[in-house]
């Protein structure tokens, strides 16, 4: 961590983009990881609930 | 000369009766068909019920090389099965031990897709149809995928017609090509191997449901020993006139941007094969292991050897074909190949191949396999599993189970290309632009009259002793342009038949 601050300590110039473009990058990416937990609490409601027995018994016949 | 690419896809669903405790699939498939059809029917149903299929044109048997080699197994067909024609032009039946819902003839891409996701629908109401006929406590469920996870496969084929002047050894080489890399974006993602001699576990991920079960380069078989090219030679139409490539090596898609570019892109590099426009050929030396190593290769960086000596990536192949496609349809237009909808292709197959190549996890709301392993791996990582996990392997499964209610696609995120509202219309209403139309009219308006039907022709009783036929050799013919105003204040079949000039069977 103490490494990578150093590495970016940046020129005043670098510092003004660093400031405006964080919170922006920040923000979506946590709307996107919300969207996933969100996703993943739907798969674990709708998940077949013994996904054993149900894997198991998913056999099909070859086709065409 | 390319012909214009009318295109079909038939899908082969898999199939589960829950709640009984000797489930038979092919009786559930009838069960799930019937049941939609009675639901169509007012009621009471009347006495003929549906209209059937008839299969004195079919040909399965017919090999495009000419001769078939001794050992090879021609397909059979179980004619005592439920076999319907709906009013949209699709043909909906049992086949083998499953449902299977053929569209109507298609004149481009994304015309397939409105098909392909009305096909969803239509077994989205067979299931609901099914449970109220149903014992409280049995459910008859569909999943949209190619395989069990234990070895056993079941097809999403394709259909392209093609002009029959076009040498077949062209063909080989050029489809070859691009089935053997199309993968990188058609692939519907699966867990697991099912190669005969592997463990299942010997892989975690890979791109194709199928490609474990192609075993051959170029053959007629479509259930044992599948080859990349099926050398089936039924064109449904005018056989001096046309071929119609029948493809087997492709996977069923939940994304709607993946079937649009499966058809699109394959309908474009055939095009370019009948007026040989795809530039230098491209041969693997061994095709069966480069389409198996395309299909493992996550980073999509595998080198494949090519006859020449050189290797060359599944990306590098799919550019050389876009590139091939882009100056094609500058010089000699979209006519042959969906009109104003091959711009949209071409952009679409570029963008994608530029994700491909930059960072394929851009793709989670386009591309099936990448949509599915963004689903898994976060699954994995919350729950901490292995990739053996029975849960994993769950969510692979449900990701194509098709009710609304349970769907994992359906919640993944994936753009739609078409509204709802479309392919809702397209469960009952034909496409105008080719012979489906002709044929789902007549089912619309005269369908007690209609005795049989198929893809190539159509057979009336109108009650005066003898039946009539009439047949659609062209498959761009009997379109809304050609014979929409003969069913304008058409009030019977036999006045049809008289304005189309059919007197006799």
């Amino acid at each position: 961590m103490a490494e990578r601050e150093q590495i970016r300590k940046p020129s005043p110039s670098n510092r003004e983009q660093t400031v405006e473009a964080a919170p922006a990058a920040t923000e979506r990416s946590t709307e996107i990881n919300d969207q996933l937990d969100d996703l993943l609490d739907e798969i674990d409601e709708v998940l077949e609930s013994n996904a054993e027995d149900f894997v198991k018994s998913y056999i099909q016949k070859g086709g065409e | 000369m390319a012909v214009p690419k009318t295109v079909g896809l038939e899908t082969e669903y898999g199939i589960v009766h829950r709640g009984i405790s000797e489930p038979n699939p092919i009786s559930a498939s009838s069960m799930l068909i019937n049941a939609y059809l009675i639901a169509l029917q007012p009621s009471p149903a009347p006495a003929r019920g549906a209209v059937g299929w008839d299969f004195t044109e079919e040909r399965p048997g017919h090999d495009a090389r000419g001769g078939a080699p001794p050992d090879a197994q021609a397909p059979q067909i179980e004619t005592h099965l439920v076999n319907a024609v709906l009013t949209n032009g699709a043909r909906y039946y049992v086949d083998h031990a499953h449902p299977e819902l053929s569209t109507p003839e298609c004149t481009d891409a994304r015309s397939v897709v409105v098909y392909d996701r009305a096909a969803e629908l239509i077994a989205v109401r067979s299931m609901a149809s099914a449970e109220l006929l149903l014992p409280e406590g049995e459910e008859i469920v569909v999943y949209k995928n190619n395989s069990d996870g234990k070895g056993n496969s079941y097809g999403c084929h394709e259909n392209y017609l093609m002009s029959r002047s076009v040498p077949f050894s062209r063909i080989v080489t050029n489809a070859t090509a691009h089935f053997v890399t199309r993968q990188i974006f058609c692939g519907a993602g699966k867990i697991g191997i099912e190669t005969a001699g592997m463990r299942v576990d010997d892989i975690g991920y890979q791109l194709s449901q199928r490609a474990d079960f192609i075993e051959e380069e170029v053959g007629l078989e479509t259930t044992l020993k599948r080859p990349i090219v099926n050398t089936r030679d039924e064109p449904h139409a005018d056989a001096a006139k046309y071929r119609r490539l029948h493809v087997i090596v492709g996977d069923a898609n939940m994304s709607q941007v993946a079937t649009f570019l499966k058809v699109g892109t394959t309908a474009l590099v055939m095009a370019l094969t009948e007026d040989d426009a795809v530039g230098r050929e491209l041969r693997f030396v061994s095709p069966v292991a480069a389409l198996r190593e395309v299909s493992r290769d996550l980073s999509l960086r595998a080198p494949l050897e090519l006859e020449d000596g050189s290797t060359i990536t599944a990306l590098d192949v799919q550019w050389e074909l876009l590139a091939a496609a882009r100056a094609y349809v500058e010089t000699r237009g979209t006519e042959a190949v969906g009109g104003d909808i091959t711009p949209v292709v071409l952009s679409r197959w570029e963008s994608v191949l530029e994700d491909l190549q930059q960072d394929s996890s851009k793709l989670a709301s386009q591309i099936d396999w990448i949509a599915k392993l963004r689903l898994l791996e976060a699954f994995r990582e919350r729950h901490k599993l292995a990739w053996s996990d029975a849960r994993l392997r769950a969510v692979d499964i449900q990701y194509h189970d098709l009710r609304p209610d349970k769907s994992l696609a359906a919640r993944a995120g994936l753009e739609t290309l078409v509204d709802e509202a479309e392919a809702q219309r397209a469960m009952s209403e034909p496409p105008t632009d080719t012979r489906a139309f002709f044929r789902g009219r007549c089912l619309q308006r005269f369908a007690a009259e209609v005795v049989v039907a198929n893809w190539d022709s159509i057979v009336f009783d109108v009650g005066e002793g003898s039946l009539r036929r009439v047949s659609m050799p062209e498959p761009n013919r009997g379109t809304v342009r050609h014979v929409g105003d003969m069913f304008e204040g058409c009030d019977s079949a036999i006045e049809l038949l008289r304005r189309l000039g059919v007197t006799h069977a």
